[in-house]
Parts: structure tokens; sequence; C-alpha cells
């Protein structure tokens, strides 16, 4: 009995895990070679043809999707490593403020944040209206529809994300490492460059994973903030399933996605580990 | 070598000291700069739940009023979605709390084969994108012929926010000190008995965590909800389908009412974990 205790403990969800995880991305790849019609139903051809002839119709969405995530994923890092590092190091007995501030956004839905962006930069919104008016800004500047609104809010919506796995990493380096440093003769930004930073790498690589993967598969940003010019890959995915019911088309485009996130998320894990990112999970 | 020391020991100390003071000074004000930047469209949020609009595009302040808040159930059918999403969320807080604390106390507490395999697919189930996991589900639901609606969101509810929760606990479980258990059991408490009295109270702020965390992100999903919901509409997809033609203030009162509920509950928490520690 004890020897089965966790195995009969872990059943249930592991059960959920595999038939709703797992189990879902063979029928995928399934539906994908898959040929016919919403009225007529789907027949089972192993039509492989389907993979070449998206890839190269979507190949820019593809490709301009990948484009964001990795910007968006610089900016990011950029804008969260040193408000991850204040907190950790300066952020005194208010530490736990701060991080509860930085998660309080997501009690607002992630479409209703979005949608906020939509009217705050809008042609005649709050930002742009004042500025037009001071003439700082000539008549036809627009915001909305460009490449950098929908950079911005993928920014703006997976910015948590970063700043979390960045801070756990951080929080735990102790501080007596950068004393000793210093008492070595190291200067501050030597201490930092030499101990500090390299100490935090782990964070920042779980950091990019947890925003590189969602923000190139974000269709919600590009789908309000952004243009015609602006679609990506995600959006084009879920006209497919949604709209036009071409399922086919729609799988084999997710499962290329899906196959090349999962090359990377485990080539993570096989080099880095899982804990850093359950670590963060758990907060 | 000991003057080199003491130069350095005082000397610069001191200015180095000073230009950090002022590093740290323009780092909490860049904090500040980015909490801002984070809380804007929630101010905006809260704020056009009380313009005075006339047309049903809500984007430019016309005056305060209080009318809306009056007028909140205007929509039927997004009243209805607004209580869809607090369906699915509690129920699928409950099958996640239950299943996540059991996995969670059996990667907590246990060595076992099969761990890594389990830590695995539970890391991919986080890792992986909505979008994906949405996508396969949907496949999935269409294959086996079955209609997409209120109960496979639930079930797609579960599916992502099961690994949080079971983190949640795993975290809480391996924090346990285990001579607290053994005291129970060499006073003669049985191993059901220890569990409840002794095991069960101390894991419980974790499950607590775990299911608050699960009901927040089931609220707000919207990508796997779409994927899965059919013709079931819950309060994200109502303002996705809504956007186009013009949000109604009431979205914005119905977010900020949201919005406080989840506030107050993540303060209350925090201050009652504050005080046990």
């Amino acid at each position: 009995m004890r020897r089965l205790a966790p195995y009969l403990l872990i059943l249930p969800g592991g059960l959920w895990l595999a038939i709703f995880l797992v189990v879902p991305m063979v029928f995928m790849a399934s539906v994908s070679t898959q040929e016919g019609d919403v009225v007529n139903g789907f027949v089972q051809t192993f039509n492989f043809s389907v993979y070449g002839d998206a890839l190269v119709q979507y190949r820019t969405q593809f490709l301009r999707s990948a484009g964001y995530g990795l910007v968006a994923t610089v900016v990011s890092v950029a804008l969260a490593y040193p408000m991850a590092y204040w907190i950790a190091f300066k952020g005194g007995p208010r530490k736990s403020t701060y991080l509860l501030l930085v998660l309080l956004p997501f009690f607002v839905s992630f479409v209703l944040r979005t949608v906020s962006w939509k009217f705050l930069l809008a042609d005649d919104g709050m930002l742009l209206s004042p500025l037009k008016s001071m003439g700082l800004v000539p008549g036809d500047f627009h915001v909305l529809q460009t490449t950098v609104a929908v950079i911005g809010g993928l920014v703006y919506n997976y910015l948590p994300f970063m700043i979390l796995p960045i801070y756990v990493a951080l929080e735990r380096v102790d501080p007596r490492v950068v004393e000793a440093a210093q008492d070595l003769y190291a200067a501050r930004r030597e201490a930092f460059t030499k101990v500090v930073l390299p100490l935090s790498l782990p964070g920042v690589f779980a950091g990019v994973l947890m925003t590189f993967v969602p923000m190139t598969a974000d269709y919600v940003n590009a789908g309000i903030l952004g243009g015609p010019e602006n679609t990506m890959i995600g959006n084009i995915i879920q006209t497919e399933y949604l709209v036009n019911n071409d399922y086919p088309t729609a799988a084999a485009l997710s499962f290329t996605l899906m196959a090349a996130m999962l090359v990377g998320i485990f080539a993570y894990a096989r080099a880095l580990g899982t804990e850093n990112v359950l670590e963060a999970a758990a907060r | 070598m000991s003057t080199v020391t003491t130069q350095r020991a005082t000397g610069p100390a001191k200015r180095v000291r000073g230009r950090s003071r002022l590093g740290d000074r323009l780092l909490k004000g860049y904090v500040w700069l980015i909490l801002v930047w984070l809380f804007l469209p929630i101010a905006v949020m809260v704020a056009f739940g009380f313009n005075d609009t006339q047309s049903k595009s809500n984007v430019t302040w016309q005056g305060f009023t209080l009318k809306w808040w009056g007028r909140l159930g205007d929509y039927p059918d997004l009243t209805e979605a607004v209580l869809n999403s607090i369906q699915i969320a509690v129920l699928a807080t409950v099958i996640t709390t239950l299943l996540g604390t059991l996995m969670g106390l059996a990667l907590g507490r246990y060595r076992f084969r099969g761990q890594g395999a389990t830590n695995l697919v539970m890391f991919a189930a986080i890792a992986s994108p909505e979008l994906v996991m949405g996508a396969s589900l949907l496949s999935l639901f269409i294959s086996s012929g079955v209609q997409t609606g209120f109960a496979t969101v639930v079930i797609a509810h579960v599916l992502f926010s099961l690994s949080f929760v079971a983190i949640t606990v795993r975290a809480r479980v391996i924090g346990l000190d285990p001579s607290i258990e053994e005291a129970a059991r060499d006073l003669g408490a049985s191993t059901w008995v220890t569990f409840w009295r002794v095991t069960f109270p101390m894991i419980l702020p974790g499950v607590v965590a775990g299911a608050l965390l699960a009901f927040a992100l089931s609220i707000d999903d919207f990508v796997i909800t779409q994927f899965t919901s059919g013709s079931t509409q819950t309060f994200p997809l109502w303002i996705w389908g809504a956007t186009r033609i013009g949000v109604p203030p009431q979205v914005n009162i119905l977010g900020t009412l949201i919005f406080a509920v989840g506030v107050a509950i993540a303060v209350f928490n925090t201050v009652l974990s504050r005080r046990r520690t």
C-alpha cells in the first residue's frame, strides 16, 4: 500500500494531463492529414502535402510571429531585469508588496486590458489627441494598426512572466557572495557582471521561455491593436479553425508551430532542467 | 600592500556609496514608472465605467456619471456570459484543487518511478502556448464527435491550471518538517488522523493559494476558451466579440468589480500568510 500511494495520488491528475494534453496532440497530427469539409465530413487520407502548401502560403506570418516574439522578448528582458534587481536587492521588507503589485493586473482579463490600450492609443484617444492639438505630432499620426502597437501590447501583457523568474533567481543570490566579491576588490560593476549576472541567468532563461513561446503564438494583441499588415500565425490558425473550419490546414499550421516550440521547450528542459520554470510558476 | 587596502577601504568607498545611492533612487523611480505603465490601462478601464458617453463607442471622456451602474443588466447576453465565467471558474477550481493537491502531495512526499516524466508533462503544460493546447483539444473533440460547450471549457481550464496548483502544493509539502508528523504517529495517531489533523492544516495555505490561482487563471482565460467553447459565451469572449462594434461601459464596470474582488482576496491572503510566518 505504501508503495502504491504515490501512484494513486498522481493517477487522477496524471490521467487528466495525459488524456487532454498528450492524446490531443496525436489527434491534431491526424486531423492535419485528413481531407474533406465540414458539411461532408473529413476522411483520413494521410495527405501530407497540406504541410508544404500551408507553410508556403503562410510563410510571412510565421516569420513575422517569430520576429515579433524575438523583439518583444529582448525588450522584456531589458525592461524586467532592472526592476527584478531592484525589488530583490533594494525592496527590503516591502519585497512581497512590490511583487503583488506586479501580479495584480492579472485580475483584469487579458482581453480587457488590451482593449483598454486600444482606447488609450486611439487616433482621437487620451494620449494622441493632446499631442496632436499641441502640434507635437502630425495630425495623421497613429499608433494603432502598427507593428509598434502589437509589440508594445505583447511586452505589456507578458512582462510579469519575465519579472517573476528573474526575481526568483536574484533573490536567491546570497548577499554575502556579493560582499565577498567586493572584499576581493571587485568594483560594483565587476561584482555585478562576474557574480550576480551569471547567477541570475537561469532566471533570465526561464523568463525568455515563459514569454517568447506565448508571445509568438499570441493573436489577441495583433487582433486588437494591429492591422492587416500585422497578422500573426496565431490569427491565421484561429481563423482557419473557428471561422473557415478548414481543420486540416489549421491543424497542420498549429502542429508545425507546436513542433517548433516543443523542440525549443524540451531542449531547454534538457539543458537547464524544469525546476526554474516550475518554481517561478509556484509563486 | 596595506596602504592599498586602506585606500580602497576609505577614500573611494564613500564616493561609490554616494553614487550608488543616486543609482538606487533612479532605479526606484524606474520601478514605479513600470508599475504606472502596468496599471495605466486598468485605471482607464475603471474610469470609463463612469463615463457619460452617448454612443456605444466609449473612447472619449464625456463627463462623470453613475448611470451605468444602474443599467448593469442592459445586455442580457453579457450578464449570461459573466455568470458562465463564474460558474466555469468555480467548477474548474474545485476539480483542479482536488487533483492538483493529490499530485502535489505525491511529488513533494515520495520518490517514485515516473516522477521525472510527470514533472516533464507538467512543465510542458505550463510552457506550451495556449493556442496549441486549445487547437489540439479542439482536434480531439472534433475527431471524437464531442460537442464543444460548457463542459469542454471546464476540462480545458482544469488542464492548464492543474500544474500550477500541483507545483504550489508541492512547494508547501517539501517545506514541511517531518518530525511533526512523526510526533503525531509516536503519540498513537493513525495515518488517516495524522493526515487530517496534522499534515492537511499545514499544507492548507498552499492549497488555498493554488485554488486562488486556478480561479484567477480560469476567469481571465481567453485563448483556450475560444477554441473549446462552441456557442457558450464567457466574459472575455463577449468582450472580444464587442471590440469591433464598441465596448459598452457595462464591461468596464464588470471588469472593475472582478478586479476589486481579486485585489481584496489577494491582499487578504498576503496579510494572512504574513501573520502566519
